[in-house]
């Protein structure tokens, strides 16, 4: 690692200053940004910890949302009574990442704004139109994930807490990697009224993506059937060591009837 | 460099180290705790397993700076003198180990996982929790043995003697 300095800002304003200087990188759980710096991929002259903002930790339920502090660890989703009663697929999605280890200190403002295209929250927040609020700004899913790694937030960006609507039927699949625990292949889906999202990751070239053949059949019929024969084109799929894109875009269709089923 | 206090297995310490310094390199390099080991470089093994505050972490992925004020367990800070703890006794009487690299963090991540899911864990529940530590020589088979009777045998104990 290269050397930095670290700051443990007390109040958000405080961090948003240290987070707007050059070079400056915020710290969340630390289970993507350390492995990198480890790695001398990055270099940043500051390390702004988040942990001392007691304000972006927790779950709490507020006008019908379930609103997730962005320093919410996995292991608190997972076990939260709150998700757990009325997003349980999204408490599922969190018991799975990675390790017991990994999801102590893992949050989810960490998974959302690193973006990478083989990460399970991606695909929930997108399914479930969940709102990204920042220091700033409050920002749809839709318009939040911009390709790989890659997402609207402005260089210090610091978000605070993510909004899941609630009252949704919905469920998530997903086929693990055997040795990293990422996602092959993660479908999430989630009953909008008539309409159905369907949120895809660990599939797509450009990161997290929504499957709208798989929408489209599930329009009207939230069911495993309505899926039986549509697939997915391999188009814009990754191919790499672990899966081609062909493996891949079967699996998509799986893993979208798994989590029908699943949903609740 | 910043100073940095810690509270480890029920002691207060504190050492000077750079902010960059990982969790593992002060316990093992500033405490000389040389117990808690270092198996890759991917934060995938769990050979680095500590308890920070109640929850097992890889301490290979968390900087020591951020841990200031922390109370710490180590596999050093479970046995009482010479009396092992149950689940390292468990180890030891089901042969949960044969060159011993990552026994000291596989026995962390089974006392956690006591402390989270209960004293009667099954096969299935053991493996899956076990997915972040990676043992190159058991087979794992003894070792889901060894936690499982080493789940139980920690039913005698205080939780607090950690
Ligand atoms: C062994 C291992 C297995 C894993 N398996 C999985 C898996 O199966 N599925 C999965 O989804 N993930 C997995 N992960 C990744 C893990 O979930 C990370 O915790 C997560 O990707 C990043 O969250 P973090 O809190 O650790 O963020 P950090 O590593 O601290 O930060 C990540 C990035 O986000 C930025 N950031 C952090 N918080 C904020 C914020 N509030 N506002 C703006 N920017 C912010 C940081 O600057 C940094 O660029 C795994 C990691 C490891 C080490
Ligand atoms: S040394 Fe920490 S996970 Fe391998
Ligand atoms: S006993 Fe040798 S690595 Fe597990």
């Amino acid at each position: 690692m290269y050397e930095f300095d670290y700051h443990r800002p007390g109040t958000l304003d405080a961090a948003v200053k240290l987070a707007g200087e050059a070079d400056a990188k915020i710290l969340a759980g630390g289970h993507t940004l350390i492995p990198t710096l480890k790695q001398r991929l990055a270099a940043p002259k500051h390390l702004v910890d988040l942990h001392a903002l007691r304000e972006l930790q927790g779950v709490h339920l507020k006008d019908g949302h379930l609103v997730i502090g962005a320093m919410t660890t996995h292991a608190h989703v997972a076990d939260s009574a709150l998700v757990k009663a009325h997003l349980p697929g999204l408490a599922q999605l969190a018991a799975g990442i990675g390790d017991p280890h990994v999801r102590h200190r893992g949050t989810i403002g960490g998974s959302v704004a690193n973006n990478d295209p083989a990460a399970d929250y991606p695909s929930a927040v997108l399914a479930l139109n969940a709102t990204i609020t920042t220091n700033k700004r409050s920002i749809t899913a839709d318009d939040f994930f911009k390709g790989m790694f890659e997402t609207a937030l402005a260089e210090g960006e610091i978000i605070t807490h993510i909004s899941f609507p609630t009252g949704i039927k919905s469920g998530y699949a997903k086929f693990p990697n055997p040795a990293s625990r990422y996602a092959l292949v993660g479908v999430f889906v989630a009953q909008h009224g008539a309409d159905a999202r369907v949120a895809v990751t660990g599939a797509g070239a450009n990161g997290v993506f929504r499957a709208s053949t798989l929408e489209a059949a599930l329009k009207g019929n939230f069911s495993a059937a309505a899926l039986d024969g549509k697939s997915v084109s391999a188009d814009g799929i990754n191919s790499d060591m672990h899966a081609d894109a062909a493996y891949r875009a079967h699996l998509i269709g799986v893993m979208a009837k798994r989590a029908v089923a699943a949903a609740h | 460099m910043p100073m940095i206090h810690m509270t480890v297995n029920g002691k207060a310490v504190k050492g000077h180290a750079e902010p960059r310094t990982l969790l593992v390199e002060f316990i093992r390099d500033t405490l000389r705790l040389t117990g808690t080991h270092v198996g890759c470089d991917t934060s995938q093994c769990g050979a680095c397993v500590v308890h920070v505050d109640g929850h097992a972490i890889k301490s290979c992925t968390t900087l020591a700076v951020a841990c200031e004020g922390a109370h710490v367990t180590t596999i050093e800070g479970l046995a009482h003198g010479t009396d092992l703890h149950p689940m390292q006794e468990a180890f030891r009487e089901h042969h949960g180990l044969q060159c011993g690299y990552c026994t000291p963090g596989m026995i962390m991540s089974a006392v956690d996982m006591v402390n989270r899911k209960g004293h009667d864990l099954s096969e299935h529940t053991i493996r899956e929790e076990l997915e972040g530590n990676i043992c190159r020589c058991t087979g794992y088979h003894n070792i889901v043995k060894a936690v499982a009777a080493g789940a139980k045998a920690m039913q005698g104990m205080a939780k607090a003697a950690e």
